[in-house]
């Protein structure tokens, strides 16, 4: 295929409504006679509702109805979201709220409160009061204190828990140099700037309307069709602007459910925008996680033994054990592996997947940990993952379909000037300010999904691609479009792109870095199709230069398809389509073609790689910690645009600044309150304080992905929260194990 | 939020007259903080009188050299004024260190003053807490304590006053101007806000049936030297974990005047009055900086997670005055 | 009501104001937003946020915390940068209130609005109309001399905008897609660009 707009760093082809206020999120359509929601949330962890006290709400001027589970219609059950399912719901939870008087977590919707402003709707939920009969067994509210209680669930997104090679206990306690550490993380909350919601309607009984600020669109409608014994095709899911997502909009928390309950109730369309103090109380965030690293080396270097086991937590409704450990699955060579992976259940609202879940956390451990071996080994942090490079993945035993995690670290190292640095702790001071550098390793899986994308080429030269994913600002829309404009040789102003909605076709949940091979792929193939079906209608005509011709012999560029070996000799789409009297052509097509996929899948470890550097400077007086600089070179195949993917990088990179040094949720493990459930007291990253950003990709294409490409919206968040723990460690000689890493930690 | 009426006072009296009439009614003025509050219905007015159109918004100089900020003029505003700028070097620091510039323009001085605490606990109206609910109980004294107090809390309370600019007021020697129905006060900064007590419902020593018009600022000694320095967990827009507001005025090596004062770690802007008599006379090295740090953080109490703070103010306190003697000695 | 994928990528929806409730709790309310008088009847309550939002009908002009916390809410009243969420409708009556809708439309960008797109000074796009707003009166602050914590030399009246000067400036917008590189380019370009003129 010819690229001439792939690679591109393209504006934005959704640029122009973004910045002029333009683009319509969620909560912005203008639906007549549109009420508004409001929850009320359980103030206890564990128990059971008493009574509602809703006479004060009820009365409250403006109020149309006031739903609690004596009065609301009861919904049907839905299913967990599975991973192994083909089309899993997006369902957070088993447990249907207000279907029950049972109260599982502090913060659980109990009451809808629907008026005909936001703020009567607001002042009424204030008013209601609730009285509750706690559990007799205390609600479990820690996960360090319910260690005990700890079990290795059966599997591990689809994986197994544990993976035993050889003996790693013994091959440690054997190894000359080991390190033996344990590495703690906090909850995390994804806090996207849009916070979820959702408006909904019903014409009749059976036709729902929900626009929803979701990264899964069928996952959505799914649940819906269930929760209400809807036909799917009865239920229409719009999301077409995304305020954000990070993963917690790759779920439909309560309020969707209960946004299409309460406009049945009212008979009018309702909104529920959630308050930010709700984002942390009815959307999961990442789970805390205790994680054991061990490591042995022999004197070389050479990992002789590699510990990776530890804590997650999940909910009493739902079974997601955060996948920590995993790159430890993929990234070192070693003799004897032991991973394992347990989970304990609380009273809390479900965990979910936040922006590289699993890697996010497990390569702060593991990353760490290979810091403190290079340390113990007197070694370079570089050369010692150098010297554990495998040869195949290994644990799957199976050759990386690609793998430059070595030319990472060259090219991150000569940006960075990382062989200046002075291996020693402490040894670079500016006045109270001690300044260390640190690297590591990045990881994330390259992994697929599902989608199926419509091409329609139209007799004016423009083409319409549509499927149902979604754009949060990852810049599928302007990727795709580049792509399917090389497929089709077109410019891509003459490409459309249409998505974020459930009458288009078909497509899997935008997470796990998967949208890009998987919608590539999809339009690749569906652009096939079409190009196939062209020139059999211009072979049929004896007239046409491409009577004679095969597909193989040409390309398609300029609007047509045309010799490869002969640049002036062809047909243009015009031309061919109306010789056949024809005003459009369509193809559809399906990612991935079931049976290749599983070929592939097996035959190689699809995985991307990275090298973060940064150089921290620590106030030896307050323990205040500034990232200065910051080096991250990746490997994820072809870079569709160079522009949306440079800002996915560095969107990760920020994220895991955040993650390492400001962010925090906590858990008053009294009662399961959040106390600082708001953006003044969660510190994500402001603009102050970071640094100018570098980043560098490889762009080495992958022999075995659509376009060569990989995923690029997660990688840089992993080994981030490592890098600078490993700076911190240089500058100070301290190192923290436990993120965030906070002043009152160094002092 | 609870529906209310809206009314716009346009001068002190009538104001102070609408307030004495219901005491369910809120003067509003850039509303940053009690616009928030009313949304958590932490405060819950069925009135909000709007004070904007009172004429408070001017910045002058006073007769004895000092400088006159009215109680209406912006955060921003004020932090950039020139007078402030060049004269009070602390209070712009200390104003431009708070809050967001959206939020700056919005915000009074006098709001800033009377701003609440940032506990969440007192935020959260399904949580016990005395200042919010007086005999309600205390659910930061053994809850997620890692922002409260250290000095001068009470088992009532152990929040913590949020505003910087009311710490460098207190180094200052700041005088809150104020009118009530029988004429006006002065109330010295180091008496407007109160420790908890028995009474942590009670944040100032302002009355019902008071208004501030101004905060009037004292002429600092030409040879005197400020600064604010504040620690907090995100380099920009975070409240302080510890924050110091000093002015230094050294003779020699010696040091002539000395005063100190602590944010974000009492329910008050703490005066280090123990530290800087510790000080006075002594010359300024970092031995009897610490020092007097140690003296100044004698009674401090730790609660679970809060007990860094005593050390960090120690430190907090040492830098900022080794930074403004080095400046002077430098000069 | 239906709105199709077409329209609604193309940003073919219309403004709809909300019409005015029979309630005697209402007052009116006169907001000139854009240069444009709105007439409204609003209960006091009603922050200036949702005024725009819900009843006027511009939603260019976003929601993140409703605190303040975000910035996501800016406006500029009377050339000032304010967020909309922390202040009630009526008490901006009479008052020139600009939004991101106030600033340029797709056929006629902004300076800074064409300098987000070139320098990808977003994602997502949901705080974008609030660090727009934002950096418009940052940069009137700036010619005026204003100081920021980050300033060095109080005294001085020229700022030297650094990147440093613009992150801590631009601190109360927080982008959670994490554009702030973008954000600074874009800023400093149209900066460049206006001290040439």
């Amino acid at each position: 295929m010819r690229t001439k707009e792939v690679g591109r760093p393209l504006d934005r082809v959704d640029g122009r409504l973004k910045v002029t206020g333009q683009a319509r999120y969620t909560a912005e359509f203008p639906v007549e006679q549109v009420a508004y929601g409001v929850l009320v949330r359980s103030t206890i962890a564990r128990g059971r509702i008493l009574a509602y006290g809703t006479k004060a709400a009820e009365q409250t001027p403006g109020v149309l109805a006031v739903l609690t589970h004596e009065n609301a219609p009861k919904r049907h059950p839905t299913k967990e979201f599975d991973p192994s399912d083909k089309e899993p719901s997006a369902s957070p939870t088993t447990i249907l709220v207000l279907n029950t008087d049972e109260v599982s977590w502090h913060g659980q919707p109990l009451v809808v409160v629907i008026a005909e402003t936001l703020d009567q709707a607001e002042e009424a939920a204030s008013l209601v009061r609730i009285t509750y009969a706690p559990a007799e067994e205390l609600a479990k509210l820690s996960m360090l204190d319910q260690k005990t209680e700890a079990f290795v669930p059966k599997k591990v997104l689809n994986e197994k828990p544990e993976v035993t090679q050889g003996n790693a206990e013994e091959a440690l306690a054997a190894a000359p140099v080991k390190i033996d550490h344990t590495y703690t993380t906090p909850p995390y909350n994804h806090n996207p700037i849009e916070a979820h919601n959702t408006l909904a309607y019903w014409e009749g009984d059976d036709q729902l309307t929900v626009y929803d600020s979701t990264q899964y669109i069928f996952g959505v409608r799914k649940m819906l069709s269930e929760m209400f014994a809807l036909k799917e095709e009865n239920v229409r899911v719009v999301s077409a602007f995304v305020g954000g997502a990070f993963g917690s909009k790759g779920r439909a928390w309560p309020h969707v459910g209960l946004t299409a309950m309460a406009a049945k109730v009212v008979g009018r369309p309702v909104k529920i925008d959630l308050p930010r103090k709700d984002m942390f109380y009815m959307v999961g965030g990442r789970t805390p996680s205790e994680q054991r690293v061990a490591l042995g080396a022999d004197a070389e270097g050479k990992l002789q033994a590699v510990v990776h086991t530890g804590l997650t937590a999940s909910s009493t409704s739902n079974t997601f054990a955060e996948h920590f450990s995993f790159v430890t699955r993929h990234l070192y060579a070693s003799p004897n592996f032991l991973i394992q992976q347990k989970l304990v259940r609380l009273d809390m609202v479900p965990n979910t997947f936040m922006r590289a879940p699993g890697e996010g956390i497990g390569t702060f451990a593991l990353e760490s940990a290979m810091d403190e071996l290079a340390y113990a080994l007197n070694m370079d942090p570089i050369e010692l993952r150098l010297r554990n490079e495998p040869e195949k993945d290994p644990t799957m035993h199976v050759p990386f379909s690609s793998r430059h995690l070595k030319e990472c670290f060259a090219l991150g190292a000569e940006k960075f000037g990382w062989h200046q640095r002075n291996p020693q702790p402490r040894g670079r001071r500016e006045g109270p300010w001690l300044i260390g550098q640190g690297t590591a390793s990045a990881f994330y899986p390259a992994n697929k999904r599902s989608a199926e994308v419509k091409v329609k080429l139209s007799i004016d030269g423009t083409a319409l691609l549509q499927s149902a994913t979604h754009e949060m600002g990852t810049g599928t829309a302007t990727v795709q479009a580049q792509n399917a404009a090389d497929q089709l040789g077109l410019s891509v102003e003459k490409v459309r792109f249409e998505y974020g909605d459930s009458l288009l076709p078909k497509a899997n949940g935008s997470y796990g870095s998967t949208t890009t091979i998987t919608v590539g792929g999809a339009v690749e193939l569906a652009c096939e199709d079409l190009k196939r079906q062209l020139l059999r209608l211009a072979v049929k005509h004896p007239s046409s230069v491409l009577h004679e011709a095969n597909y193989d012999d040409l390309e398609a560029r300029d609007n047509g398809l045309f010799y490869k070996d002969n640049p002036t000799r062809g047909e243009t789409y015009a031309v061919i389509l109306a010789r056949e009297g024809k005003e459009n052509l369509e193809a559809q097509a399906s990612f991935p073609p079931f049976l290749k996929e599983k070929l592939e899948e097996m035959a190689y470890s699809f995985q991307s790689f990275g090298a973060q550097f940064c150089e921290v400077r620590v106030h030896e007086e307050t323990g205040e910690v500034l990232v200065s600089r910051w080096v991250g070179v990746y490997d994820c195949g072809t870079i569709l645009n160079d522009k949306t993917a440079r800002s996915q990088f560095l969107g990760s990179v920020t994220m895991g600044i955040g993650m390492a040094l400001w962010e925090e949720t906590h858990w008053d493990l009294r009662d399961g309150r959040i106390p600082n459930a708001s953006l003044s007291e969660y510190h994500v990253p402001v603009a102050a304080g970071l640094p100018r950003i570098e980043v560098y990709s490889l762009g080495i294409p992958d022999p075995h992905t659509p376009l060569g490409a990989h995923g690029a919206g997660e990688i840089a968040v992993t080994g981030a929260a490592a890098a600078i723990a490993n700076a911190v460690y240089h500058a100070t000689g301290k190192r923290i194990r436990d993120l965030p890493i906070t002043p009152d930690k160094l002092l | 939020m609870r529906a209310f009426t809206y009314t716009q006072a346009t001068d002190a009296s009538a104001a102070l007259h609408a307030a004495l009439q219901n005491p369910e009614a809120k003067y509003i003025g850039g509303g940053t903080n009690l616009v928030d509050l009313m949304r958590e219905e932490v405060e819950r007015p069925n009135e909000v009188i709007d004070i904007n159109a009172l004429p408070f918004s001017q910045i002058e100089v006073l007769p004895d050299g000092g400088v006159r900020l009215g109680a209406l003029a912006r955060n921003s505003h004020t932090a950039n004024h020139p007078l402030v700028r060049q004269r009070y070097p602390v209070l712009a620091q200390a104003m431009l260190s708070a809050a967001s510039p959206q939020l700056r323009n919005l915000a009074t001085n006098a709001g800033n003053l009377l701003q609440r605490t940032r506990c969440y606990y007192f935020y959260d109206t399904t949580a016990p807490c005395n200042k919010r609910q007086p005999g309600s109980g205390c659910a930061a004294i053994h809850g997620v304590n890692r922002i409260h107090a250290i000095l001068g809390t009470s088992e009532q309370c152990i929040a913590t006053h949020p505003s910087d600019m009311a710490v460098a007021l207190a180094a200052l020697e700041a005088v809150v101007q104020v009118q009530g129905a029988n004429g006006t006060r002065r109330i010295a900064m180091e008496e407007f806000h109160r420790l908890p007590g028995d009474h942590p419902e009670q944040d100032t020593t302002l009355g019902r049936d008071e208004l501030i018009t101004s905060i009037d600022l004292p002429a600092l000694p030409s040879t005197a030297n400020s600064l604010y320095f504040k620690v907090r967990e995100r380099p920009s827009f975070a409240f302080a974990l510890v924050s110091v507001a000093a002015v230094l005025e050294l003779e020699g090596e010696q040091i002539k005047n000395v005063r100190l004062a602590l944010g974000g770690v009492a329910h008050k802007p703490w005066r280090a009055r123990t530290a800087e008599e510790a000080l006075l006379g002594k010359p300024a090295t970092a031995e009897n900086f610490r020092q007097a740090a140690e003296a100044e953080l004698q009674t401090a109490i730790a609660y679970e997670h809060n007990a860094f703070k005593i050390e960090l103010a120690k430190r907090t306190i040492v830098r900022a005055l080794l930074t403004l003697a080095e400046r002077q000695l430098l000069a | 009501m239906s709105f199709s994928i077409d329209q609604i990528l193309r940003g073919d929806i219309p403004r709809v104001e909300r019409p005015p409730a029979a309630d005697p709790s209402l007052v009116p309310v006169r907001l000139r937003v854009n240069g444009q008088d709105h007439d409204l009847q609003l209960e006091p309550r009603v922050s200036l946020l949702d005024a725009l939002r819900e009843f006027i009908g511009l939603t260019g002009t976003k929601k993140g915390c409703n605190q303040g916390a975000c910035g996501a809410c800016t406006v500029l009243v009377e050339g000032e940068r304010v967020n909309s969420c922390l202040t009630f409708a009526i008490m901006h009556q009479g008052k020139d209130i600009t939004t991101i809708e106030g600033l340029g439309t797709p056929d006629a960008l902004h300076p800074l609005q064409a300098a987000f797109i070139e320098h990808d000074g977003y994602q997502c796009g949901y705080c974008t109309p609030g660090q727009i707003c934002s950096a418009v009166a940052m940069l009137k602050e700036v010619e005026h001399g204003d100081a920021s914590h980050v300033t060095s030399d109080l005294m001085a009246t020229d700022v030297q905008l650094t990147d440093e000067e613009i992150r801590e400036r631009m601190s109360g917008n927080v982008c959670r897609c994490g554009a702030y590189l973008g954000i600074v380019d874009s800023i400093r370009a149209v900066y460049e660009q206006q001290k040439g003129q």
